[in-house]
């Protein structure tokens, strides 16, 4: 490959990604003293995390009584007893002091008649173990995310953390089982990087980009996740896909959770409030996943909205100008620019849209990444991986909203700490292998050249028709295979994809193709993990097996792709124990809301 | 009278490539797109997209991509959110700068011209080169400093009043479609820190909770940092989230005038 020449850099740590997650773990870092590089794909500001609207959660009891136990349960029972209970201890316990210190950071949160930081109700979050309507939601408007990410952002400038601005990262560099580095392509000018480090972090975000209609940004293609199963390693639970109730219907952009939790509500074509048929306690307010489903079956059932009775309405018209632009300012304008819709007069049309993903790299509470060998969990050497693209898992079959802003402060920071205790700053570095990144030089010529007969868009549109028809919020074992078999031919015709711009400076025909490589290999994974899970749970819902099925399906699915998109299996046990004695385990029963 | 030109490598060619809609295409419209590709020794050149837009999104953005997925996958622009959050999609549409995300096609009446940002170094077709942006905004020292220790187990208060102050001029997303629109920023973006970074001194030095106002104050008493606004308001017209720069540096211009009394 000597066409293309390699720059190397050595660093004691490397993060690759710049959203929530990414930042906080960087400045963190280089807060440490460790020298730490920050690879992202997009200038740190445009990362997805800016688009997060309704709030963070943190039992700060603010607005009314709390306690981090029962934030917990809650996100315990919302996970639907799949999320591991020493790590969602950990992260409802750290919740205060996290976002006390993001405050302290000078998030410009909104904030109540006493100067404290305003908190909102949220899905799924309640008091005294699900009796009450909790306020933990903190939020700055509805453009929380973008309060922290610019403010994590700062942190980092104030930290002077060294940044590799749209470089693409395109493998991790592995040896012998640990990970030794990235490879990665800078995309202003086109040259190739290899950064040798002690630790590498993965804060690559999720891959919602997979389905055609997605709340998720066109920079949402999981490259963490495509590099994990490229160096033959498995990513846990993908067949968890979180639905946000309400995405603009046809733009599919997000209108918030934060909505439903300043009082507003969904009807369907009789202009009923459904929701109170299907979760009379908490109604628009049940977790994710209940909305969801109930939204679909309305649909279904003939009961949706619009000439095509295809969709449902949100309301907002009652909660008056005033709340409306303290609160919600953002959605009234996405939903007159996406929707045409004024809110103060009229309800915006909605629908079930991919948002997250629950699944991805497996890890532990340090964010070290795990493997599964002779039916043990192995750490992987040299590999971390925080925020969405990570599982940890602290949303397990169905992640709370505003948790995961809470998830990428959490886990950013204690996977900077992890490494101020394990890495020895400015320790020698071993050499890289002679041939460390050919194999990745030979994909990249491969695709760069590629003469096919099958534009990227048109693979990737393939590819999206299959996950949006068959990897739904409904499933059956038909469905699913149905699926499994087209996805089958989307990932060979990848073979045959055609590339027409063979330049090195900015080739975005060349990245989304890459982009594309990402999101097959997760495609598949989340296909055939849903498959292969004969029960329901959270977001998983199978029509086949209605049930959730604690005796056989307890566990974590790990599932590996191999080049020619073949799937394995193994499962890891879901922690029901927890951290410390401070709470106790929480035992599985009937969900409901 | 002194006669100015652009250097040749400027000129943009309007002799550039032309891409038929399909055969039966019945709502045709024009894009015309500035190319500038560095691999080749030519001047930049505007290639003109026809484009069905029956089987196209409303926005700006829908149609570039529907041209890079179906037409002509060479051509290269900045995205993301396609939600107008990101900051990413900001070039110049129909001689105005704005997020190609929430720009509406019908918002233009005649052939839509798009052109990367204005009087920024163009690495290829629509993408600018930001460094300088970026750089100016890091100069402004855009976060918190406080003498006074914070509390130590909780949040430092701030009325309602004082959060209203930042509210807005936080929600600045850098997407530099004011800096770019602003005339003394074509002139002196070398010296002159344009109204994205002064927006972002004016957010700190507002905020309640920020104790540096008197050190930002000093950074910015400049005849070129500060003072080459001349009150176009060209930044305050561009700005896609309706902020107002201009009112934020008139305002910092303010209280250097009452704190030199």
């Amino acid at each position: 490959m000597s066409e293309y020449k390699l720059i190397d850099h050595t660093y004691d740590v490397v993060v690759v990604g710049a959203g929530g997650a990414g930042l906080r773990a960087t400045f963190g870092l280089a807060e440490a003293g460790l020298s730490t590089a920050c690879l992202t794909k997009v200038f740190p500001t445009r990362s997805h995390t800016v688009a997060a609207q309704g709030g963070i959660s943190a039992a700060l009891g603010n607005m009314g009584i709390d306690d981090w136990r029962w934030h917990m349960y809650d996100t315990v029972k919302g996970s639907d007893w799949l999320g591991d209970q020493d790590a969602i201890e950990f992260m409802c316990k750290e919740a205060p002091a996290a976002v006390i210190e993001l405050e302290h950071y000078g998030v410009p949160f909104s904030r109540t008649e006493d100067g404290r930081i305003y908190q909102r109700p949220f899905g799924g979050m309640t008091t005294h173990f699900g009796k009450g309507i909790a306020q933990r939601t903190c939020a700055a408007a509805d453009r929380t995310g973008h309060a922290m990410l610019h403010t994590l952002y700062q942190q980092s400038l104030k930290h002077e953390a060294s940044f590799f601005i749209e470089y693409f990262a395109l493998d991790l560099i592995m040896e012998n089982g640990e990970c030794r580095g990235v490879i990665a392509l800078d995309m202003s000018d086109g040259t190739l990087h290899r950064f040798r480090a002690h630790m590498v972090i993965v804060a690559t975000g999720g891959y919602g980009r997979a389905w055609f209609s997605c709340t998720s940004a066109h920079t949402c293609t999981g490259d963490g996740g495509g590099m994990a199963l490229r160096a033959s390693l498995p990513l846990q639970d993908m067949e968890f896909v979180q639905f946000h109730p309400t995405g603009i219907y046809g733009a599919g952009c997000l209108i918030t959770e934060g909505s439903r939790g300043e009082g507003g509500y969904l009807t369907n074509a009789a202009g009923e409030r459904f929701m109170e048929r299907y979760a009379p306690n908490a109604k628009d307010l049940a977790s994710r996943d209940v909305v969801s489903r109930a939204m679909t079956v309305e649909i279904r059932e003939g009961r949706g909205v619009g000439a095509l009775k295809d969709h449902i309405d949100l309301h907002l018209e009652h909660l008056g100008p005033a709340v409306i632009k303290e609160r919600l300012p953002g959605i009234a304008e996405t939903a007159r620019i996406f929707a045409g819709v004024d809110v103060n007069k009229d309800p915006i049309p909605v629908l079930p849209t991919v948002h997250y993903n629950m699944g991805g790299i497996p890890c532990n509470v340090q964010g070290e990444a795990i493997t599964r060998e002779g039916g043990s969990d192995m750490v992987i050497p040299g590999l971390m991986a925080v925020g969405e693209a990570a599982c940890v898992s602290v949303h397990g079959a169905n992640r709370l909203g505003s948790n995961s802003l809470l998830d990428l402060v959490v886990f950013g920071r204690e996977a900077a700490r992890h490494c101020a205790r394990v890495v020895k700053r400015d320790a020698a570095h071993r050499a890289f292998k002679a041939d460390a990144g050919d194999s990745t030089l030979a994909r990249l010529d491969k695709i760069r050249h590629a003469k096919g007969s099958l534009r990227t868009a048109d693979i990737r549109l393939n590819m999206q028709r299959v996950m949006q028809s068959d990897a739904a919020v409904f499933r059956t074992g038909e469905s699913l295979s149905d699926g499994k078999r087209k996805l089958a031919e989307v990932f060979a015709s990848f073979a045959d994809v055609q590339v027409t711009d063979r330049s090195m400076v900015w080739n975005s025909d060349l990245v989304e193709t890459l982009e594309l490589d990402n999101l097959l290999g997760q495609a598949v994974a989340t296909m055939h993990s849903a498959e292969n899970r004969k029960e329901s749970r959270g977001a998983q819902a199978r029509e086949d097996f209605p049930n959730r099925d604690d005796q056989n399906w307890m566990k974590h699915t790990l599932c590996w792709v191999g080049a020619d998109g073949a799937t394995r299996f193994d499962y890891r046990p879901v922690h029901l124990n927890t951290l410390t004695d401070e709470v106790e385990s929480i035992p599985p029963k009937a969900r409901t809301y | 009278m002194a006669e100015f030109s652009l250097p040749a490598n400027s000129k943009v060619r309007k002799d550039g490539r032309l891409f038929k809609a399909p055969a039966g295409a019945k709502n045709v419209r024009v894009f015309k797109i500035y190319r500038f590709d560095p691999d080749l020794d030519e001047t930049p050149r505007l290639d003109s997209y026809e484009v069905d837009m029956d089987a196209c999104g409303p926005m700006v953005l829908d149609a570039l991509i529907k041209i890079k997925n179906e037409i002509d996958s060479t051509l290269t622009f900045r995205r993301s959110c396609r939600e107008g959050i990101c900051g990413s999609c900001a070039m110049n549409i129909d001689g105005k700068n704005g997020l190609a995300c929430v720009s509406a096609c019908s918002d233009v009446e005649h052939d839509i011209k798009i052109y990367p940002l204005p009087h920024m170094p163009v690495i290829k077709d629509l993408i600018p080169d930001l460094t300088n942006f970026y750089a100016q905004y890091a100069s402004v020292k855009p976060w918190l400093q406080t003498r006074t220790p914070a509390p130590p187990d909780g949040e430092r208060l701030q009325t309602k009043e004082d959060q209203e102050k930042v509210d807005r001029p936080s929600a600045c997303i850098l997407c530099a479609c004011c800096s770019t629109s602003c005339p003394s920023y074509w002139w002196n973006s070398d010296r002159y820190l344009g109204p994205a970074a002064l927006l972002a001194a004016y957010r700190w030095i507002v905020d309640s909770r920020d104790e540096a106002a008197g050190e930002r104050l000093d950074y910015l008493e400049d005849p070129f940092r500060l003072y080459r606004c001349h009150t176009i308001m060209n930044c305050t017209e561009a700005c896609p989230k309706d902020l107002n720069p201009a009112k934020a540096i008139g305002e910092i211009k303010q209280l250097m005038a009452h704190r030199r009394h």
